[in-house]
């Protein structure tokens, strides 16, 4: 595109010869195609969603001292998550309630039992659930981490993530959930 | 009666403008551009509700997938007082050329008596080997500990901060390794640790 040359011809015949004028304006059409295409293929490369850092607090581990609180058992819930996305919990102390076994993570069925059984805990004793999450050597991170995120979507306060004890990688065997 | 004439406008457009934006978004892509690294295993991140960004600087990330463990140290200064106090504690020398390419090296997952020899591969010949990942064993053999523990040491010696560690785990990842990796860190008494996720945003 161009522009015209619209000054006209040659002189004919003798006199001064003049420069010819140019004309100032410069086409910019290739340069703007070429930036164009530039932008977008780096707005293509660039990753617009970075990743983002959950943070986990482990509770310090000094095998010498043993000067842990201890929790009440009534208002502590343990999970065991087993294989295939299914997962066991209770309420209280091991082998006194009855563990119930839930096959699915999703947020309408965990962050439901999750923000009841807090909900109750807190109506009964007055003081926040503490959750004790055991992934067996089947669960797969993502389960850890799930269960993590609902826990603080609900608000939760007090967890953490133990070793799972033999007995109850037995009790996820007899639920079928290992 | 004389027809009326349409005066012939030119057809070029001025685009001083477009292109000065033009530019402007470009210069603004390129500058805000970050190359990526390649994951030397795939893995895909869980998503979670964690809104924190990850730190640019003194920040050192364990990468698992398939089974292995990666390790990677953000900042160049940072990489080279690791491996020279790592290179000094295993009795394992490393060249000046080996010290430059480790300072290049996003990421491994090759055990400290391979890498000398990792070092030296070209670009091509990485890409076909098969990194093994690095011991993590809590009750045998634990290079990561020693990694983790030199970086922390050199950038608390460098910067006099303290490092923070991440791991970026695939999603379908069994748990035992990440248990492994949390456990190790534990030993060093560090309890406070992120992992990488994906964002995502709470489903009401």
């Amino acid at each position: 595109m161009a522009e015209l040359d619209t000054s006209g011809g040659g002189k004919k015949g003798g006199g001064k010869v003049r420069t010819k004028k140019a004309s100032t304006r410069v086409d910019l059409t290739a340069m703007v195609d070429l930036a164009f295409l530039l932008i977008t293929f780096f707005i293509l490369t660039t990753t617009l969603q970075k990743p983002k850092a959950m943070d986990l607090i482990m509770p310090d581990k000094d095998e010498k001292t043993k000067d842990q609180l201890p929790v009440a058992a009534s208002r502590t819930m343990t999970m065991l998550l087993g294989a295939n996305n299914k997962y066991i919990w209770w309420i209280g102390e091991a082998g006194k309630s009855a563990p119930t076994v839930e096959k699915s993570y999703a947020p309408n069925v965990l962050r439901k039992l999750l923000a009841d059984k807090s909900k109750e805990i807190l109506q009964s004793t007055g003081k926040d659930m503490f959750v004790i999450v055991k992934p067996s050597d089947k669960s797969k991170y993502d389960n850890m981490v799930t269960v993590m995120d609902e826990l603080k979507i609900v608000g939760n306060q007090s967890r953490a993530i133990v070793d799972i004890y033999p007995s109850e990688v037995e009790l996820l065997k007899t639920d079928g959930a290992y | 009666m004389p027809r009326v004439k349409v005066a012939r406008k030119s057809t070029a457009i001025d685009m001083t403008a477009m292109c000065d934006v033009a530019f402007l978004l470009l210069t603004f892509f390129i500058l805000s551009a970050k190359p990526k690294v390649p994951d030397p295993v795939k893995a895909v991140v869980p998503a979670s509700t964690a809104i924190m960004q990850i730190p640019e600087t003194d920040f050192a990330i364990i990468t698992v997938g398939e089974g292995k463990a990666f390790y990677s140290i953000e900042g160049d200064d940072l990489r080279r007082a690791t491996l020279e106090t790592m290179s000094a504690e295993y009795k394992i020398a490393f060249t000046k050329d080996q010290i430059n390419k480790f300072v290049h090296t996003e990421n491994f997952g090759v055990p400290l008596n391979v890498l000398p020899q990792y070092l030296d591969f070209t670009s091509d010949q990485r890409r076909k080997y098969v990194q093994p990942g690095i011991h993590v064993d809590t009750t045998k053999e634990n290079e990561l500990a020693n990694w983790v523990l030199q970086t922390r040491k050199a950038d608390q010696a460098l910067r006099n901060v303290e490092l923070r560690i991440a791991i970026k785990a695939d999603a379908q990842q069994d748990y035992p390794i990440v248990g492994e990796i949390i456990k190790t860190l534990q030993k060093q008494h560090v309890d406070k640790f992120s992992l990488i996720t994906s964002a995502k945003t709470v489903a009401k």
